[in-house]
């Protein structure tokens, strides 16, 4: 942030990554970490209240009635490969590669909106078809908050590296769009780590036990 | 056509109770009053450029803590209306859900509204200075938490005109605050205008743990930091693990009621208990998140008084951090009596009472540093002197509750509330009039006047001791919380009436302190050297005011208590060569912070009515905001080298 706070780390900035190199993208990824381990309480509390009410279904249909483990590989194959393609362009920023960042931030959201389109249709079906929306048990309502509420950051995260794909095509790969492009690829894989969670936490379970 | 206008507006606005009809027309005048006189003197651009759209975490601390000053207008009134309604048996002054209206707001207010916005403008203020950084690590974060509080609190306080209040207690418990047993909007105020406020004090707690940990002044490692700043950082460790609970346990109960979801419902396999479990994993760290702060304020002003350095400075670091470890792990012990068993009240039993024994230290740490000092009793002193044991009974009373088999004895009864009101009058609101006389030199460039502090002071320490030492024994009589009247011949009402004097007193106290205010802005001492305590610490290294950049010079830190260290250099005639002064890197003001905090408000405001209309188009705006905001570049400037001299000029520093 201030020429001060540079002496502090006088390392050889040439030697570091692009996003690393100015004073504020160095503050900006850690308190970027901060936000993630914030998230991580959020999601945290998330599944302790989905577990805790697991089995509340009220005489409603159960994780046994609704869940098909097909959908929900698709999806998870959807999302995983998606983390992969992010580490990807994270890899040719390293390169300084402005056609590979892009070119692989596309296909991550690309994936990424697959993986929206499949959760939303498996959220249509349990509501409509199977008679199972949010109001039907506290079964069903942690386990649409839950999803959701990842449903909801992938969205965001849509959108977000959006917008940092316009500002890559207009301003190339300088030490603000590279930081912006890394700390989206953690929010990516942040995302991922979660969705691996749930898939254990709600979909395993739910069909095992 | 007439008709269905009437009775939405008969629905819409609170009617029915001449109070409230007064406190609209107060509204009114006081707002048309305050556009009347901002167009009469032109001072909207002034205001705009100069406070609205600040990225200065000094101007950025005064609005905090003048919104805290006003919510704790309002929390008192609260408060005076509970002890008037209460001063004899069988008063009718408030009915019951009135009566039960205005507690949820007093707690809500003073916890959220008052307490935590009050800490974080003395943080704002203290804490750069303190380690000789120029803003904070996020400067437009910082305007974005301070423009989401201030906006989460006006829609909670709109709940008392327009839809009616909360009336389900500061806790909130469920099923009783569901849709089912709280129909109307009150509960949606509640839920949203806290959940606003809720996401600015997490982003704060993010930027001041990053400010901390990366900005500080060369040389000044983490045990060389003013005592006042680790506090803060351990403050926003809590923030960051807490509040993210707290998050989620609002944004369920909201979708409880406005989507018919069932967490904490009775009915379809809710569970209300898990509730009061969530609540509370954010609710027991929080008392520690308006508590510890307040710790490092008197742990900067008894040191900066008794002339001495801290004693024990490396153990208060660490009982601060076993006191945050310990606050994660105490949360049941505030629901001992509902149905837990044996083994699980013993564990949070005995984690509660362990919080004693690292509070304890730091007691006596203060008494060490008291010990053979060269005592100044300035107004700030005294607030931190009657701090100790004032706040020794509530804590002592503390580990009196923890105790599983006896809390069903003082469970929910008056002996609680005087527990609480103890450890959060005498500490966080003793801290924060000491925090205030202490940083105001430092905020304003003037002094309070210390006639009229003094006497703000003993009349309200005395008060607050008249008011709730009679409580704890009204407790153990048996009178219960929350309840809104009670009956003649149960031997209460001399203790009522006792009460009511005090809690008036305390208002008296207030009302001379905001005198003081007005009075000093006019007459009060200038403070022309920046260092009118003879300070320790950096903030009071700068001039008073501080200028826009803080420091001309970075300083550069070899010791703890680094400015004293400094002036003894002086003093010897080592004093530092000048240097040249270096064009300075500052952040430029922005309007998206509360334009984006404005639309978070209308959302929230869609919510609390359930008018998806206004609520989407809200929500849009928000989501605008934040793309705006990632698309600007131009976000800094460099203050030119003659402006730097000019400014240090004015204030007798140029070097």
């Amino acid at each position: 942030m201030t020429d001060a706070t540079l002496s502090l780390h006088e390392k050889d900035q040439s030697k570091l990554p692009l996003e690393y190199r100015t004073e504020e993208g160095d503050l900006r990824i850690v308190g970027f970490w901060i936000f993630l381990a914030a998230e991580l309480v959020l999601f945290g509390t998330l599944f302790g209240s989905y577990l805790v009410l697991q089995s509340h279904t009220a005489g409603g249909p159960g994780p046994h009635d609704l869940f098909e483990i097909g959908p929900v590989m698709a999806e998870t194959i959807v999302l995983l490969i998606s983390s992969f393609t992010c580490g990807l362009s994270t890899l040719e920023l390293r390169r300084h590669n402005k056609k590979g960042l892009i070119g692989w931030l596309i296909v991550t959201i690309l994936l990424g909106l697959v993986f929206l389109g499949l959760e939303i249709n498996e959220f249509y079906t349990y509501a409509v078809h199977e008679g199972a929306p949010i109001s039907r048990s506290a079964f069903l309502s942690g386990f649409f908050v839950l999803l959701g509420t990842h449903g909801a950051h992938v969205t965001l995260g849509i959108v977000w590296i959006a917008g940092i794909l316009l500002q890559l095509g207009k301003r190339g790969i300088t030490t603000v769009t590279a930081r912006k492009a890394f700390m989206a690829g953690l929010y990516w894989h942040f995302l991922d780590v979660v969705w691996i969670f749930i898939f254990t936490a709600v979909y395993l379970t739910g069909l095992v036990i | 056509m007439i008709e269905s206008i009437k009775s939405f507006m008969g629905w819409f606005f609170v009617t029915g109770d001449p109070m409230i009809y007064g406190a609209d027309a107060s509204i009114a005048l006081a707002s048309i009053g305050i556009v009347a006189v901002l167009t009469y003197f032109k001072k909207w651009k002034w205001l705009w450029e100069e406070w609205l759209t600040t990225v200065d975490h000094k101007k950025i601390g005064i609005m905090y803590i003048i919104a805290a000053l006003l919510m704790l207008f309002r929390g008192g009134v609260d408060a005076l209306m509970m002890r008037a309604q209460l001063t004899l048996p069988n008063l009718h002054f408030l009915d019951a859900e009135h009566y039960n209206q205005v507690f949820t707001t007093h707690g809500t207010i003073m916890i959220i509204f008052v307490a935590m916005p009050f800490i974080f403008g003395l943080m704002n203020i203290a804490v750069p200075l303190q380690i000789g950084a120029r803003d904070v690590a996020f400067p437009f974060l910082n305007a974005l938490s301070f423009w989401l509080f201030f906006f989460g609190a006006m829609l909670f306080n709109l709940s008392f005109v327009i839809g009616g209040s909360p009336d389900a207690g500061w806790s909130s418990y469920a099923p009783y605050a569901g849709a089912e047993m709280n129909p109307g909007v009150g509960q949606n105020y509640y839920l949203i205008g806290v959940q606003i406020s809720g996401i600015g004090s997490l982003a704060t707690g993010i930027n001041f743990l990053v400010t901390i940990l990366k900005m500080r002044a060369p040389g000044m490692t983490l045990f060389k930091m003013p005592l006042f700043t680790w506090s803060i950082l351990i403050t926003s460790v809590i923030v960051v693990f807490a509040f993210p609970a707290f998050t989620v346990a609002l944004a369920l109960m909201s979708i409880d009621r406005l989507f018919g979801a069932h967490f904490f419902t009775i009915a379809a396999g809710g569970s209300p208990m898990l509730w009061a479990n969530l609540f509370w994993f954010w609710g027991h760290p929080e008392v520690y998140i308006v508590l510890l702060p307040v710790f490092g304020i008197f742990s900067e002003v008894i040191a900066t008084f008794a002339h001495k350095t801290l004693f024990g400075y490396a153990v208060m670091v660490w009982s601060m951090v076993a006191i945050s470890v310990l606050s994660f792990i105490t949360w049941l012990h505030h629901f001992f009596t509902m149905g837990n068993t044996a083994p699980v009240n013993a564990f949070f039993s005995i984690s509660t009472m362990l919080i004693a024994i690292p509070t304890g230290v730091k007691i006596f740490n203060w008494l060490f540093t008291l010990n053979k000092g060269r005592i100044q009793f300035t107004t700030p002193m005294l607030w931190a002197l009657a701090f100790i044991p004032n706040f020794t009974i509530g804590g002592i009373t503390g580990v009196m509750l923890a105790m599983a088999p006896a809390d069903y004895q003082y469970h929910n009864s008056y002996f609680l509330v005087a527990h609480f009101h103890s450890t959060l009058i005498a500490g966080t609101v003793f801290g924060i009039f000491c925090g205030l006389h202490y940083w105001w030199p430092k905020m304003f460039g003037y002094l309070l006047d210390e006639t009229k502090g003094k006497w703000a002071f003993w009349i309200f320490m005395i008060s607050f001791n008249i008011c709730f030492m009679p409580m704890y024994f009204l407790g153990l009589m048996g009178m219960t919380r929350r309840m809104y009247t009670y009956p003649a011949g149960l031997g209460w009402t001399p203790i009522n009436v006792v009460m009511t004097i005090g809690a008036v007193g305390m208002g008296v106290g207030f009302i001379i302190m905001a005198y003081n205010i007005v009075w000093s802005a006019i007459h009060g001492k200038k403070d022309k050297t920046g260092d009118p305590w003879d300070g320790r610490t950096l903030e009071w290294a700068t001039s008073s005011p501080a200028a826009e950049y803080n420091f001309a010079h970075i300083p550069e830190v070899s010791t703890r208590d680094a400015f004293e260290a400094m002036k003894e250099a002086e003093r010897k005639g080592e004093a530092d060569s000048k240097k040249p002064y270096a064009p300075i890197h500052m952040p430029s003001n922005t309007g998206i912070p509360v334009i984006m905090s404005a639309f978070m408000f209308v959302a929230g405001f869609g919510c609390v009515f359930e008018w998806y209309w206004m609520a989407i188009p809200g929500a849009i705006g928000v989501i605008a905001c934040m793309i705006a905001r990632s698309f600007v570049y131009d976000d800094h400037h460099f203050i030119p080298v003659e402006d730097i001299e000019r400014t240090e000029a004015a204030t007798g520093r140029l070097s």
